[in-house]
């Protein structure tokens, strides 16, 4: 079971049966997303194996077991922003331990928005969730 | 004037559809689909006609000999070239230009020596020597274009110096559309003496060839832009030129004899065709260069012409669309981006969705990117094929475009 609000925008999509629609939903998702500052798009954040750029913030909040993990991002492509915009929906408010657990491919399935995640779409949501993933185990108290 | 139905005819996979619609395919300029004589020849070679070439002397080692040594003698009747000595096969433009990079390059040039080029070259035709400014000290020399992305043949000329050993320079932009006036450019260099080399790697697609008219010193074809497969290419090199060259591969095939102590070489062009070469690969590009020459070129041209005009017109009538280039007699190549938003891939993805196949990105060709101060750009390229039905169709996408992302 996702969270919230990512339920909240399956059922929007669920609505939206043609494909101008729901992209039309992704990217005004991405425009409602508050902007990454300037200063927090450097290489650190910068997300590789995206043709377009791509930048990832983790922000996590509580320790130990009460770890909740969150994040900002951005990208310079419209589209792009606003599939950060879902991922956002999908992780953030997580505890730390259960983020690389989600299935993110069944959940943009829900959407119609796997097709993204295939290993050789250059718009990169698949190196976001990995990296996702990765910030999510690089910030838990101790491995396994 | 060509038929569109029955060249479209030609092309099986033109009857495909994608994402639901019928397949537009606009990304001519990254490589072209293939004619069924293509797709033939290949198979027949495979079916019927393959083995090893240069070696065996039973019946198929011949016969496939005989079909790989005939496409020397199409490329060169396809480039103009009386003696088709002077044509290297081998798998592309990149090839072909490292070949020369390293064989002829690395033997004649000292440090500090200067190789000239455009701003608007394709990596293929700058890593290479960027190589050899990295290995040997070679300095690159960069001509601008103007603000619509015309190459002055003068300023070229202009540019050749008392340290200039080459000019390497594009035929057909593969970002602007741009055509050189490579002839000019060679009789200046000539002047000069300095050889000139030619990236045809777009401009033999669009346009007819003739090498003993253009007087330059090497051009470079690549086949799976002229509607043939893809690992196939050659080269013309000027004898003069290949006497200055050395093999850039060494192996099978090229040699005249070798011993424990010392190798001697085959004479060109087969001492510069190390090892099995693409065979099949080549067969197919003679197969394509036949329906090319068939068609004819000049035919070619001019329905293509007359496609750059109608997109011009159709393109040009969107006022937030900014075109990048518009050279006059330019290619049926059109870059461009939405003023104010979209990024090339969000402009690309949505394309994709109507069908439409376009590349978003900096069409290997930073410099050009830095030169007019973009990331990346969406191309639009056309091939013989394509209609002004499909014009239409990228219109209406793009405004759907606008309409998503303004």
């Amino acid at each position: 079971m996702a969270s919230e609000a990512f339920e909240e925008i399956a059922e929007t999509f669920d609505f939206l049966d043609d494909w101008e629609d729901r992209y039309r939903h992704v990217i005004d998702l991405g425009k409602a997303m508050a902007p990454l500052e300037e200063a927090l798009r450097v290489p650190a954040t910068r997300v590789e194996g995206c043709a377009s750029q791509v930048w990832i913030v983790p922000e996590i909040e509580g320790e130990g077991a009460d770890a909740v993990f969150s994040f900002r991002g951005d990208s310079d492509a419209l589209i792009v922003r606003g599939l950060i915009a879902i991922l956002r929906a999908l992780y953030c408010g997580l505890p730390l331990s259960e983020v690389p657990a989600v299935d993110a491919h069944a959940e943009l399935a829900r959407l119609g928005l796997d097709e993204h995640l295939s290993a050789q779409r250059s718009n990169g949501l698949r190196a976001m969730v990995e990296r996702i993933r990765a910030l999510a185990r690089q910030a838990a108290p101790t491995a396994g | 004037m060509l038929d569109p139905e029955r060249l479209r005819a030609d092309f099986p996979i033109l009857s495909r559809r994608v994402n639901d619609r019928p397949l537009i395919y606009l990304d001519n300029g990254a490589s072209a689909q293939k004619p069924r004589v293509v797709i033939e020849a290949v198979n027949r070679a495979y079916e019927h006609e393959y083995a090893n070439v240069h070696r065996g002397l039973h019946y198929l080692s011949n016969l496939a000999t005989e079909k790989y040594e005939a496409v020397r003698g199409i490329v060169a009747r396809f480039l103009g070239v009386a003696d088709e000595r002077q044509i290297v096969l081998n798998s592309g433009a990149t090839e072909g230009i490292n070949m020369v990079a390293y064989g002829w390059g690395a033997e004649n040039l000292r440090p500090g020596d200067e190789i000239v080029l455009s701003v608007m070259e394709h990596h293929a035709n700058i890593v290479p020597w960027h190589f050899l400014r990295e290995r040997m000290g070679v300095r690159l020399k960069w001509v601008e274009v103007d603000a619509l992305g015309a190459l002055d043949p003068q300023r070229v000329i202009d540019a050749i110096g008392p340290d200039t050993r080459l000019v390497a320079i594009t035929h057909l932009s593969n970002v602007l559309g741009s055509v050189v006036d490579v002839k000019t450019i060679a009789e200046g260099a000539r002047a000069r003496g300095v050889p000139v080399l030619v990236d045809g790697s777009q401009g033999a697609v669009h346009m007819p060839v003739n090498i003993d008219d253009l007087g330059c010193d090497f051009y470079v074809i690549t086949g799976h832009k002229l509607y043939g497969p893809s690992g196939s290419g050659a080269i013309f090199i000027r004898h003069e030129r290949m006497a200055e060259m050395r093999p850039f591969m060494g192996g099978g095939d090229m040699i005249r004899e070798v011993t424990r102590e010392a190798v001697s070489y085959a004479d060109p062009p087969m001492k510069f065709e190390a090892g099995t070469p693409g065979i099949v690969q080549a067969i197919g590009l003679g197969a394509a260069l036949e329906y090319l020459m068939e068609l004819g070129m000049e035919n070619i041209a001019a329905r293509e012409a007359a496609l750059r005009d109608y997109a011009r017109q159709r393109l040009g009538g969107l006022n937030w669309l900014n075109i990048q280039g518009d050279a006059p007699g330019k290619a049926a190549i059109f870059s461009f981006t939405i003023e104010g938003a979209g990024h090339p891939h969000d402009i690309s993805t949505v394309l994709d969705k109507r069908g439409i196949a376009v590349r978003a990105g900096h069409h290997c060709a930073q410099p050009l990117m830095a030169h007019l101060g973009l990331n990346a750009t969406c191309r639009a390229s056309f091939a013989l094929y394509n209609t002004t039905e499909e014009v239409d169709a990228l219109v209406d996408a793009l405004e759907l475009c606008h309409e998503l992302f303004g």
